[in-house]
């Protein structure tokens, strides 16, 4: 504890911590308990959507329990859900790995650049970080759809003499979460190589290792807390994607955040959703917390 | 420029760089087609721009989206910048753990969990206390908040903890209480984080579309999720001509504000400034 916090007191402590702590703990934390409690409810017509789980009607000190395990059960049950939660990771996991492929030659190259230019470079990775997502996937529609501007060329050029189905499919989807998560690889990638001590690289060059080889046994090893940070801001966020699944993918590409918003919006199937949620949870609980130690060793 | 680069890794950052930025320079192109069939030129037009500012249900949309996004990203560096400090400079507390749990996870939670999460709470409080009273505008900035905090969060950690702590000790022994060493030392020096967690609170609110889903109600549409219930359908002119307008006004913010926090990181001899805080953000 710094000398200007200690003299804080324990009051003024207490409201530093306690304002932001009340908030994610009320914001955050609380509604992971209600969705749990939700997931174990019966399914009913009505405002809210289901029945609550403690019933008091029956007076005494203590409520009995309605817990209905129907909901898990029924994910258990319709195929469709298990192949949306496989086809989530699939999607995920190959699209981290492409990620990797495109960002890591990029990143590597602007670590190298000479300071001047690698601000540039810098900036260029950054923006798209902060324009719409939203547009940035819209963006494609015009260039993958059937008579869209890289058919088009495509036949201009004579490579082609039909069109290729492009959109609404799986390749759409992996190239709509490769463009849209590329800066969340690229920039915890730069920044671990560019911190990396060059001196290394001299050594390794001093004692007879060729370019590539240092490369492999010198900078790949020392890069891989950047390619861990990078590949899980990926994976996790884009096993439960929305957006471009439902802008870019097919009817047949069943990913598990569009099964979830299908049930909470078309179905009104709040408990079915809950328990969705949950298992999702479940599945992202180990890379969350994979992703929580790297940003506690950063404190 | 690239002296140190092979040929390979320049080839690759060349097809990135055209990767990343072919299909939003594409979209800005053929927003001035005359043309409805979108892809198809047929000539220079800005009718598509002219209708946009017609758009009734565009316009309200984009001004309930602006509120919005300016109250979130206020509220947010509060609690955020008090989030870091906490985690910074208070050393071990009752929940520190915690805390650091609930500033990392909202950063890669999916926005379905995080907007179904909220969307509950908010029902059962209503039914509870009676608050929130309805869904729609208030609802939504919290929401936003709970997310955006976390970004600020950790945004002004990174440099918080590369700040050097002797200026702070010697306003103390100047004589000066910890919120006076807050307002004239801390504050001043974090401020380029500050300003850039605020930007950033904004446009991460602007551009929602599954959380405002999730906690909105009938009335309120903000500007993301009318573009998204017009898109769903197809291609729409009258969008393109919009994400040409968003587009150039965030870039062209971004660069500025980009450029500014890297000039003052620099006098205050801090090289990277924004670049350098968000390349430790996203790491």
């Amino acid at each position: 504890m710094t000398l200007a916090a200690r003299k804080l007191g324990v009051t003024g402590r207490s409201l530093v911590i306690g304002i932001p702590f009340a908030w994610l703990l009320l914001f955050f934390v609380v509604p992971f308990v209600i969705v749990l409690k939700i997931s174990f409810a019966t399914q009913i017509i009505g405002i809210p959507p289901y029945t609550d789980l403690m019933d008091w009607s029956g007076g005494g000190w203590w409520p009995t329990f309605n817990i209905d395990t129907y909901n898990y059960e029924f994910l258990l049950s319709d195929s469709l859900y298990t192949v949306a939660y496989l086809t989530s990771l699939k999607i995920a996991v190959v699209s981290t790995f492409l990620c990797l492929l495109v960002a890591y030659p990029m990143a590597y190259g602007i670590a190298r650049t000479s300071p001047r230019y690698r601000n540039i470079f810098l900036l260029l990775i950054i923006l798209p970080f902060w324009t719409s997502f939203l547009l940035r996937v819209y963006s494609w529609m015009g260039i993958l759809k059937y008579n869209g501007l890289l058919n088009n060329f495509l036949i201009w050029t004579g490579i082609i003499s039909d069109p290729l189905p492009m959109l609404h499919n799986d390749f759409s989807v992996y190239l709509g979460i490769v463009y849209s998560y590329l800066p969340f690889m690229l920039l915890p990638l730069y920044a671990n190589l560019e911190r990396m001590d060059k001196s290394l690289l001299e050594a390794a060059a001093d004692l007879g290792a060729s370019k590539t080889r240092a490369f492999f046994t010198v900078t790949v090893p020392l890069s891989i807390p950047g390619v861990i940070a990078g590949s899980l801001l990926v994976f996790i966020p884009a096993v439960g994607e929305f957006v471009i699944p439902s802008l870019l993918g097919g009817t047949s590409t069943l990913m598990i955040g569009r099964v979830l918003w299908d049930e909470f919006f078309q179905n009104t199937a709040w408990p079915v959703a809950s328990a969705v949620a949950i298992v999702m949870l479940l599945i992202l609980v180990v890379p969350i917390m994979v992703f929580q130690r790297f940003q506690m060793r950063e404190d | 420029m690239t002296k140190g680069n092979s040929l390979f890794v320049k080839i690759m950052m060349l097809l990135g760089f055209v990767f990343l930025y072919a299909p939003v320079l594409l979209l800005m192109l053929y927003s001035f087609n005359e043309s409805k069939l979108v892809t198809v030129w047929a000539g220079f037009s800005t009718k598509w721009y002219a209708a946009l500012l017609r758009d009734e249900q565009i316009l309200d949309a984009a001004w309930l989206s602006l509120k919005i996004a300016a109250i979130n990203s206020t509220i947010a560096i509060v609690i955020g910048t008090l989030a870091a400090i906490t985690l910074v400079r208070f050393g071990k507390f009752l929940g520190r753990t915690m805390m650091t749990w609930m500033i990392a996870a909202p950063l890669v939670m999916p926005d379905v969990i995080l907007g179904l999460s909220l969307l509950l709470l908010f029902v059962s409080m209503s039914a509870v206390i009676g608050f929130p009273e309805g869904r729609g505008m208030l609802t939504i900035i919290i929401a936003h908040v709970t997310f955006s905090a976390a970004y600020v969060s950790v945004i002004v950690q990174a440099r918080l903890s590369s700040l050097d702590r002797s200026y702070e000790e010697a306003a103390i022994d100047l004589g000066a209480g910890p919120v006076t060493v807050f307002r004239t030392v801390t504050l001043p020096l974090i401020m380029p984080s500050v300003i850039a967690g605020w930007l950033l609170s904004f446009i991460m609110s602007f551009d929602d579309l599954v959380i405002a889903s999730f906690v909105s109600g009938p009335s309120s549409s903000t500007l993301p999720m009318v573009i998204f219930s017009k898109v769903r359908l197809g291609l729409n002119p009258e969008i393109n001509a919009l994400a040409t307008i968003v587009i150039s006004l965030v870039s062209v913010g971004v660069a500025v504000a980009g450029i500014v926090l890297a000039r003052q990181a620099a006098k205050a001899n801090n090289p990277g400034g924004m670049g350098a805080a968000f390349a430790q953000a996203a790491d």
